[in-house]
């Protein structure tokens, strides 16, 4: 019987994207589109076994290992630092992390930034390499407000057209870094699973260039 | 004293499997304290796993830790005498911060250090060892190599500077070859030293197979002399009938400034992290005024403890029960006749009902009856 390999996808238009590159692979799973309950899919004849996950918890998966391989974004790999590897960018889901504010902000140096973010991490590691001294608010969603009322200076997030800041009288003041969905496999599955890992990640790296 | 294997766990059955082992060896077992002035680690923070310290005033205002590592409390009492070579083996119980867990973490961590005059064979004798714990842990295993003169080589041949380099290393370190290429973009290294750079992040194959894929990124008398001293080894390893389970693997890679030589990671199928990790640390001696070479590993046997661990059907044998008022003689008798083979017998008025049982049995005037049998 061909190896099974566990992969996690994030569940949402970025997995289902993701998915599609499987497919196109030569990884498919029928069964995955049905609708239904199940929360496991698997094609034993392909060797492949996928499930959906919270996004920010595909790298969890994988670092523990009940994963082989999975999709995670960028974003999600510089803030948890999960011990992994990431073998292809999959070009999908591309966005990138930066600092918005309202349009009339003046950034004054003369005092601590307040900055609301869902990415306290990255946040961290973008003023510390400016020697900025910040203050981090830690929200967990609609970060957009937290300007808009009052209660940070500055966000970090995830902008992808600008359209949802624009429309709240805000705007990107400047880019950390780019964002894109990224193939990670477990260290340890990576060695004893490596004929099955290599090739799914051939695979999708000639459909990667395809595309391009 | 004698006892059944089976009541040891994983990490025990292997902390006695290893020591063995080592003994043989000819490693004597060293024993360190618990604490440590917190000093020896403040100055080789970037040396230990986890740079967060657990440290505390002892009576005298002292500062001490709680050790993290046990390589340098051995390195620090190890005597500079020129030509001996020095084979210590440990068990200790290391502490570490952690996220996961609430504050810190202890670990149990057995390994061993060899420290001295270290030629091809002392080298050789450590990775074999390394090879032989793994598989007293288990049939299924691999040992990844890598060699500090061949990373840090490749990279400082291709003029990347020591601000740069954690960059690097961190994109080799996760086999980022996309984050490799928008660095050297981003830093104008040339499409050759590119391409080694790539080809040195992705490359993973067995020692004999990887060696001439090396010879084509070598550049340099460092690499050059690291790239020998790998193909020494791997004929070494051949002999010894090992090379097979060992893989050349540059995302093992420890830190520049206290590893120069060979570094290793040890994985067992089924667990998802490395559980061995060593090499060569000749630097860490040189920062402590010290002569010799070095080369050791250690084994986490926390990780262990998960591993091939179906629980057992049955906590134990037997539950002898009896009535209020029974002969205490008679119990007692019973109970000696029923373990005399060696079974688990759980004995009490009242025994405690959450065990799992092969055999519910009671005391009665006419003599013990089963009262239920689950096998």
């Amino acid at each position: 019987m061909k190896q099974m390999i566990n992969i996690a996808l994030p569940k949402g238009r970025l997995g289902e994207k993701a998915y599609g590159i499987f497919e196109a692979a030569g990884f498919e799973c029928p069964s995955i589109k049905e609708e239904n309950r199940k929360l496991i899919f698997e094609n034993p004849e392909k060797g492949v076994r996928y499930f959906w996950v919270k996004p920010s918890d595909v790298v969890i998966y994988v670092e523990r290992g009940a994963a082989d391989i999975g999709i995670a974004g960028k974003d999600i790999i510089l803030e948890y630092k999960p011990d992994i590897y990431e073998l292809a960018d999959l070009g999908i889901g591309k966005c990138r992390m930066a600092v918005a504010a309202k349009k009339d902000f003046c950034d004054r140096r003369d005092r601590t930034l307040r900055v609301a973010t869902k990415f306290p991490n990255i946040a961290k590691g973008y003023y510390a390499s400016l020697s900025r001294e910040i203050d981090i608010i830690k929200l967990n969603g609609s970060i957009e407000l937290a300007p808009i009322l009052g209660l940070s200076d500055v966000i970090v997030d995830i902008v992808e057209t600008g359209k949802t800041l624009y429309e709240n009288d805000l705007e990107p003041k400047s880019d950390i870094v780019n964002i894109s969905a990224r193939l990670v496999a477990n260290k340890a599955s990576y060695k004893f699973k490596n004929e099955s890992i290599s090739d799914i990640c051939e695979q999708i790296n000639r459909i990667i260039s395809e595309k391009k | 004293m004698s006892f059944c294997e089976r009541v040891l766990r994983n990490d025990e059955r292997a902390i006695y499997g290893l020591r063995e082992l080592y003994e043989s060896y000819g490693y004597s077992l060293y024993k360190v304290s618990k604490f440590e002035e917190y000093d020896l680690y403040a100055h080789n923070k970037s040396f230990l796993v986890s740079s967060n310290i657990l440290s505390f005033t002892d009576t005298n205002g002292k500062l001490l830790a709680l050790k993290p590592d046990v390589t340098l409390s051995i390195v620090k009492n190890i005597s500079d005498e020129d030509k001996v070579t020095h084979k210590f083996c440990y068990n200790e119980t290391v502490y570490r911060t952690s996220a996961d867990s609430d504050g810190f973490k202890e670990i149990m961590q057995t390994g061993l250090e060899c420290i001295g005059d270290i030629d091809l064979y002392s080298e050789c004798e450590v990775l074999a060892l390394a090879v032989r714990s793994l598989s007293k842990i288990s049939a299924d295993y691999l040992l990844d190599l890598s060699h500090m003169g061949i990373v840090d080589g490749l990279l400082c041949e291709a003029g990347i500077d020591d601000a740069l380099k954690s960059d690097f290393i961190a994109a080799i370190k996760s086999k980022n070859v996309s984050a490799i290429n928008a660095l050297c973009n981003k830093n104008g290294i040339s499409p050759d030293m590119e391409n080694k750079l790539c080809e040195l992040t992705g490359l993973y194959l067995p020692l004999d197979k990887a060696l001439a894929k090396v010879s084509e990124i070598i550049v340099g008398d460092r690499m050059n002399d690291a790239y020998s001293e790998l193909c020494n080894i791997c004929e070494v390893m051949k002999a010894e009938g090992m090379s097979e389970r060992i893989f050349v693997d540059f995302s093992v890679v420890n830190d520049v400034n206290y590893y120069d030589g060979v570094c290793f990671k040890g994985f067992i199928n089924g667990i998802p992290d490395s559980v061995l990790s060593g090499g060569r640390y000749d630097k860490l001696l040189r920062k402590l005024d010290k002569k010799q070479g070095a080369i050791g590993f250690a084994v986490y046997l926390d990780r262990l403890e998960r591993f091939d661990s179906a629980l057992p059907e049955y906590d134990v044998d037997i539950v002898l029960t009896y009535d209020k008022g029974t002969d205490v003689k008679k119990i007692i008798e019973a109970k000696n006749e029923l373990a005399k083979d060696g079974a688990r017998v759980l004995v009490g008025e009242h025994p405690d009902k959450s065990q799992r049982y092969r055999k519910l049995l009671k005391i009665t005037d006419g003599g013990v009856v089963t009262l239920e049998a689950n096998d």
